[in-house]
């Protein structure tokens, strides 16, 4: 009975502060997203009403929140192969018996992932300057056409997910060391005896056995572009017209610009349920591919 | 022959993807010591003409930039002190002490990493409201203040600990809370480390909840600050790049030094979540 007391003693400060701060808000914000609650309720809470789905089907008759979504989607879904790929690369090439220094290269891939988003997105907004930008001086030495990377509509998001890459990437690239590190030398050798490219040993050995890492790392990044928002609110401020405005930046919005927290919290739970599907349709192909894999 | 080729095209790749990770970083030390408005001729020039300390010195001494720093710091320290001292009990409650519900409990908190922390931020700022704490330190410490993934990960590694070693301490007639921090805070030395600086570089480089939660320039955090200052001195280059290396040369410092605890931390952290 005691020992039940110290227990519950040990946990509580994490609990309360999960409880309150964490736990007690979610479950505000599902009945937020009920309510109209706005700028007249924030000075005075009689003033909301329940309006039941209302926010809800509003929001899938707003253009902008469609737009917003595209918006994201196109992050994620250009932004998390490209992150992936690239990890996977520096990973490869760090792991490689001939690579040299590695403990240096480690470190200096790894950089971007520790500093702050904010201030190396403005860095970022400098060097992709039109006119004065280093980046752009750089296509002119090759011989390239200037971009317009943060004016022209086209260009503002795939500058954000350059951005998202090189910021990123260092992460997982340290994940998939530690997974090809778990694969036996073993195999590679065997390969080698009967003749295998690299190329092969790759598609054959490394991939195939590094799949759970895969995955894990997909989901765990699928989810983190997903809460795009920092990116786009210091490099572009959602433009230009309004091309990068993120679902977390029209909720930001929504909800602290306009104080229409009611719809605000619409938009997060929105976020959160295709944050769920796609998580959950991701798990539910790789089980399968897996299966088939073992009967192939 | 091949060997050498293939290990010329590994070290060469990983030189330039190395160059292309820190160009940034050191285009933005470089920019910050030129003369306000150098950096925008053209071509534009990689290093200084004639370095020059001005911008630093606009940033401390006109703007106040040290204010935010102090708050950066403060924010950040006294996160990292309370959380650690909060996960630590917690993950070895989880880990070590049997009660009642445990496995339901623990369970429930690895489910809630599913949600996304913006969807509590809306009525979290209602709740402060209420409590009289937005714009204040308070309002950005204390949703900080435990982590699910804290709690994971100081459980996982107090996993390890030996049943019999507290046992023993608990026949001597040794205090729960003395057995926790007498034996088990130094068995939990590494994880300490590793958590005490994940939570504090993650502190020092929140933004979304901060820009809610402080709407007054003098509790601003450096992110916050930067990002005000970007929007105000837009075309200041050479003063925005002293400000990003006032705001991330503390954490990568940081992180150069204890940077085997952190990157153990990562793999701990999701390997196995």
């Amino acid at each position: 009975m005691n020992r039940q007391r110290v227990a519950w003693l040990f946990l509580a400060p994490a609990l309360i502060v999960l409880g309150v701060f964490f736990l007690l808000p979610v479950l505000g914000a599902l009945a937020l997203s009920f309510t109209d609650y706005d700028l007249y309720a924030l000075a005075d809470p009689r003033n909301v009403r329940f309006v039941g789905l209302h926010n809800y089907g509003a929001l899938l008759h707003r253009p902008e929140f469609w737009a917003a979504l595209g918006h994201t989607v196109y992050f994620v879904v250009v932004g998390v192969p490209l992150s992936m790929a690239v990890s996977l690369g520096a990973a490869l090439l760090l792991n490689s018996p001939l690579a040299r220094a590695r403990a240096f290269f480690r470190t200096a891939l790894f950089a971007p992932v520790v500093t702050t988003v904010v201030a190396v997105a403005i860095v970022w907004r400098y060097l992709f300057n039109t006119k004065y930008g280093v980046i752009n001086a750089l296509l002119a030495w090759l011989g390239l056409h200037p971009v317009d990377w943060l004016g022209d509509p086209h260009w503002a998001m795939p500058t954000i997910i350059l951005f998202a890459v090189w910021k990123n990437f260092g992460y997982n690239m340290i994940i998939f060391m530690a997974g090809l590190q778990a694969i036996p030398a073993e195999l590679y050798e065997a390969a080698r005896m009967d003749g295998a490219s690299p190329w092969r040993q790759l598609r054959h050995i490394t991939l195939p056995l590094l799949q759970p890492t895969l995955l894990m790392v997909a989901i765990l990044t699928v989810s983190g572009y997903f809460q795009l928002f920092a990116e786009p609110y210091v490099i572009t401020e959602g433009g230009p017209l309004q091309s990068t405005v993120s679902v977390l930046y029209l909720m930001y919005d929504e909800g602290f610009t306009w104080w229409n927290l009611g719809s605000a919290s619409a938009v997060a739970f929105a976020l959160f349920l295709v944050m769920f599907a796609v998580t959950a349709l991701m798990l539910r192909l790789s089980r399968r591919s897996l299966r088939e894999g073992e009967w192939a | 022959m091949s060997t050498k080729l293939a290990r010329w095209t590994i070290n060469g790749l990983l030189l330039a993807g190395s160059a292309v990770a820190l160009f940034p970083l050191a285009w933005m030390l470089s920019v910050s010591f030129m003369h306000p408005g150098d950096s925008g001729s053209l071509p534009p020039p990689l290093l200084p003409a004639d370095a020059t300390l001005a911008n630093y010195r606009t940033l401390f001494l006109r703007i106040g930039i040290g204010g935010y720093l102090a708050n950066s710091l403060a924010v950040s320290t006294a996160i990292t002190a309370l959380s650690l001292a909060f996960n630590l009990m917690a993950g070895y409650a989880f880990a070590k002490l049997r009660f009642r519900g445990r496995t339901a409990v623990f369970r429930a908190l690895l489910g809630g990493l599913v949600i996304p922390a913006q969807v509590a931020m809306l009525p979290l700022f209602l709740l402060l409201k209420t409590l009289g704490l937005v714009n204040s330190y308070a309002g950005v410490v204390l949703p900080a203040l435990a982590s699910v993934f804290g709690v994971f990960l100081v459980r996982e590694y107090a996993r390890g600990i030996p049943r019999e070693l507290l046992e023993a301490a608990r026949m001597d007639g040794a205090g729960e809370a003395r057995i926790f921090v007498q034996i088990v805070l130094p068995l939990l030395r590494p994880i300490v480390v590793t958590l005490a600086i994940i939570t504090f570089l993650t502190a020092w480089n929140d933004f979304m909840w901060p820009l809610i939660v402080l709407t007054g320039q003098d509790h601003y955090t450096l992110p916050i600050g930067l990002a005000s200052l970007a929007r105000e001195h837009a075309r200041d280059t050479e003063l925005m790049m002293a400000g990003a290396v006032i705001t991330v040369l503390p954490v990568l410092v940081l992180f150069l030094a204890l940077q085997r605890y952190y990157l153990q931390g990562l793999l701990l952290g999701s390997v196995k979540r």
